[in-house]
């Protein structure tokens, strides 16, 4: 009778722990770490070039990506503003991988807040979005990232030794390419 | 022991509401009021797939009466109901189907968008999600009256979260109730559209 009254006692503390880290967690600060994300490697080859991960690799960190700075987009298919700013995105897009200086130093990624991958799929080809996107079907990711609303933004510069840190984690559409692309440059230092 | 039974309870039941996410658009900004996690389901369906769908006429919010009835040998319809105006997961249900419109077009169907509020509430709450191209209709007044007929009209007075597709012949042919805390997925609306004109 004691044993089992531990044992439950001890349940429920972990329980609310759990609950009440992931309802307490904040959105990404610049200067900090990304938590611990995991994403599928993707199956096309050129996506899985683009991102510099090879295919042996079921899944992948964000840091193990081969570039100095990722930009990650909280994005949904449901969004009205993400809709809106997709255009935006991919004209963004467009500059960094016309730029020889840039385009294998800056990729990008999306991540579909609560989005299946029928709905990823369904906005990627909506969009023609040249860049890898990943469902969070669970918001799993998005619980990790502080629920932010949609459109999202955070960059991250990745260091040699294969550390990172955030230089950008901002809420809201780009608007301007080439501004957000100057932000960025700025920001990350080159 | 069943004391810590009770206890367990209610700390599974925090736990869950703790942990409760929706993704939100910011389109909506911080006007969108937040229920906490409710009852999935409080209503039993009162209509059969294979039979015929009740018909029935409500306002739209461009002020035309839409009957469902008007579509018959015309356009394969698509029935939304999603719960309330101004709340998480609905606000970001239909700016999908908006993005979806090809879906529909391909397998010749039509969206009509159900809440229970009224038409300036919805007025309103839908001009947040830009220029919507299926109609949007009240289902205020006889209060729930539709959503009673379709057997999805919640206790507390919200409708429930739930897809119905009628053929041209005006037989429901697909319903689905979801948990009224989540999004369905596109993909088993998209599924069950493209089903329609396989059979």
């Amino acid at each position: 009778m004691k044993k089992t009254s531990i044992v439950c006692w001890a349940l429920m503390v972990l329980l609310l722990s759990i609950g009440l880290l992931s309802a307490g967690i904040a959105p990404p600060k610049e200067g900090g770490m990304l938590p611990e994300i995991t994403l599928s490697t993707p199956e096309m080859p050129t996506l899985q070039n683009y991102l510099g991960i090879t295919k042996n690799k079921k899944s992948f960190r964000i840091p193990e990506i081969k570039a100095d700075v990722v930009l990650i987009e909280i994005f949904s298919m449901y969004c009205p503003y993400c809709q809106k700013d997709a255009p935006v995105v991919n004209e963004l897009y467009n500059k960094i991988t016309k730029d020889e200086k840039l385009k294998n130093k800056i990729k990008m990624i999306g991540i579909g807040a609560g989005n299946s991958s029928f709905e990823v799929d369904f906005f990627q080809k909506t969009y023609d979005i040249k860049f890898p996107l990943f469902p969070d079907a669970e918001f799993s990711i998005h619980k990790m990232l502080g629920e932010v609303r949609t459109p999202y933004f955070i960059g991250v510069k990745i260091k040699k030794d294969g550390t990172h840190s955030i230089f950008y984690s901002k809420r809201g559409a780009i608007e301007d390419a080439p501004k957000f692309l100057n932000l960025i440059r700025s920001k990350a230092g080159f | 022991m069943r004391k810590c039974s009770k206890i367990f309870i209610v700390f599974f039941v925090l736990f869950f509401v703790s942990s409760y996410a929706f993704g939100l658009s910011d389109a909506f900004k911080k006007n969108i009021y937040d229920p906490g996690q409710l009852k999935p389901i409080d209503s039993k369906l009162k209509v059969k797939i294979g039979e015929k769908a009740p018909d029935f006429t409500l306002p739209s919010l461009s002020g035309e009466k839409i009957s469902l009835s008007q579509f018959k040998g015309e356009k394969n319809v698509v029935i939304s109901f999603v719960p309330a105006a101004w709340t998480p997961v609905c606000s970001d249900q239909w700016p999908g189907y908006n993005l979806a419109k090809i879906i529909f077009d391909k397998n010749n169907a039509i969206l009509l968008g159900i809440t229970v509020d009224n038409i300036p509430t919805l007025y309103a709450w839908t001009n947040q999600m830009g220029d919507l191209w299926f109609p949007v209709l009240s289902d205020f007044w006889p209060h729930g009256k539709v959503s009673e007929m379709f057997g999805v009209l919640r206790s507390d007075g919200v409708a429930e979260r739930a897809l119905f597709i009628i053929d041209k012949k005006g037989i429901l042919r697909y319903a689905h109730v979801s948990d009224i805390n989540n999004r369905p997925d596109l993909k088993d609306l998209a599924t069950a559209l493209e089903k329609l004109n396989k059979d």
